[in-house]
């Protein structure tokens, strides 16, 4: 197996979805559609407080809202893809053919990438333009962060995966569930001191809150915590390792109970 | 010497407490076709997806080409194929579109002309550009095949296909497999509940029921070790009082096995 195979095969699930997209347009409009949506409602809440002359600091709910809808499309991205290959019944094809489990997740990751991309760029356009905030002003830090989060995307997206092949259908509601379920615990809008003591820990044991905490310390004072980062990027390993070993253990599990070809027909 | 592309031993697959396949031996020479038969339950899918490394078995191995295929799935699928009435390629993408995500997941290099040959063969060139969502499932079964020949394999699973054709349509795809079988030398396992078709596709016949083989020949061996006039009746039988009286496994008048 060379490396161009590989790469062959790990686009194909690109492909599979940049076909689509190319000819419908209702669902390429939905990469762009809600995230922009999002952006309006919480940009003029945003204006609106502001005009309550609250501090200007609660312009960082739109940087907070661009670099939560990267985590949320991140995950979202790889399991939508992996949902739909089950309603098409497509699933039993994808797994008889030779593209490994690991080669179709990074596939899927990768589509995932690009729409985050895609959205973040284009939230980050318009959230310049209609309320004069720019992204950039998080600095060089930006990108270790966006890159924390879209790893964290994919670990929430093995584990929701995972489930999803044991369970089939009746897992669905997780693949819009699971970011919310971090949600509140991530510090996105409000620093992790609004939450309760005994919520804090849970918050603490996210990758997520440090790279909103990290963001939030930039955007107040200019300053850059490193510590912060690297407590992400640690975390983040142990989430990408542990939900790698939960979808291999599930993967097994399904082989080995038969519900993977029920599966794929259900 | 060679191994056969195909060779399943002692298989044993235990779902809990159902024994869905019960010591089950048989092998498959390269160019020739294997009917899979039985009733509803009787073990086949989960002997074709044991071969296909979707099912893990309980013990005994599953080999394709020499190699067990629990250990090396990932290099025997580019290798073989499979085509299913019950499996769907995405429905909103167009038959080419489907056919060049499944080139690249097969590895196949410049596939446009290896798709051209395949749509063409089935009679479904004109078809390229439409939504396989739209066609009719005697046009969707024959992208399936399209897709499962689409990595020119050396063993082919063939899950009822012709399922829900018409006789006219089920004849042309019956004849083109026949056609690729033979060019190509491809061995296949086949399944479907249409007796008169595995007759004519199938060069020899493994009875299932109850996870285990019943009976295996040719249609004709079957036919008169039955007892039966024809498959169907043998199929009914089986199906109905799990055995079959086989007439070569009893003692002769004489003492010896027949």
């Amino acid at each position: 197996m060379n490396t161009y195979d590989r790469w062959l095969r790990i686009s194909a699930v690109i492909y599979r979805y940049l076909y689509l997209y190319r000819r419908s347009v209702t669902r390429a409009g939905e990469i762009v559609f809600w995230p922009v949506m999002d952006l309006l409602v919480w940009g003029f809440l945003t204006l609106y407080l502001r005009e309550l002359s609250v501090s200007n600091a609660i312009l960082f709910l739109i940087g907070s809202l661009i670099f939560w809808d990267f985590l949320y499309r991140s995950q979202q991205a790889t399991t939508v893809a992996f949902i739909e290959e089950m309603w098409s019944k497509n699933l039993l094809n994808i797994f008889l053919s030779p593209i490994s489990v690991w080669e179709y997740i990074l596939g899927t990751c990768l589509l995932g990438l690009m729409k985050s991309l895609f959205t973040a760029v284009l939230l980050a356009a318009l959230a310049w333009f209609c309320y004069a905030f720019n992204i950039l002003a998080v600095g060089p830090m930006l990108i270790p962060f966006v890159l924390s989060l879209l790893l964290f995307g994919w670990a929430l997206a093995m584990f929701t995966m995972a489930l999803m092949l044991r369970f089939g259908q009746a897992a669905e509601a997780l693949v819009w569930g699971i970011p919310f379920l971090v949600q509140p615990f991530s510090a996105v809008f409000y620093p992790v001191d609004v939450l309760p003591v005994g919520l804090r820990v849970i918050a603490y044991l996210l990758p997520s809150t440090y790279v909103f905490e990290g963001m939030r310390a930039i955007l107040i004072n200019g300053e850059t915590s490193w510590s912060l980062l690297l407590i992400a990027f640690a975390l983040n390993a142990v989430y990408l390792a542990a939900g790698a070993a939960f979808f291999a253990w599930m993967f097994r599990l399904v082989r080995e109970k038969g519900y993977l070809s029920r599966l794929g027909m259900e | 010497m060679t191994s056969p592309p195909i060779a399943v031993e002692s298989l044993c697959k235990h779902f809990g407490n159902v024994q869905a396949v019960d010591d089950v031996s048989f092998s498959v020479k390269k160019g020739e076709i294997l009917g899979l038969l039985g009733p509803n339950g009787a073990g086949k899918t989960t002997i074709i997806h044991m071969l296909l490394g979707l099912v893990l078995p309980t013990s005994g191995s599953a080999r394709l080409f020499g190699e067990e295929v629990a250990f090396a799935r990932q290099k025997l699928l580019g290798r073989v194929n499979f085509s299913s009435a019950y499996v769907a390629l995405p429905s909103n993408l167009t038959v080419r579109e489907n056919l060049l995500v499944f080139a690249r997941m097969y590895s196949v290099r410049r596939p446009e002309r290896r798709i051209d040959e395949l749509l063409e063969r089935f009679e479904i060139g004109q078809l390229a550009h439409r939504v396989s969502g739209s066609l009719s499932s005697g046009q969707q079964a024959r992208l399936s095949l399209c897709k499962s020949l689409l990595n020119e394999p050396e063993i082919l699973f063939l899950d009822e296909p012709t399922s829900g054709l018409d006789p006219d349509i089920a004849d042309k795809v019956r004849r083109t497999l026949r056609e690729i079988q033979r060019e190509r030398g491809l061995a296949m396992i086949y399944t479907s509940h249409n007796m008169p078709e595995v007759e004519l596709m199938c060069d020899r016949i493994i009875f299932l029921s109850r996870g285990t083989i019943v009976m295996e020949g040719t249609t004709s061996e079957l036919l008169e070790r039955a007892q039966q006039a024809s498959l169907e009746e043998v199929f009914i039988k089986v199906a109905r009082d799990g055995q079959i009286r086989d007439v070569a496994s009893e003692p002769s008048p004489s003492g010896d096995q027949a």
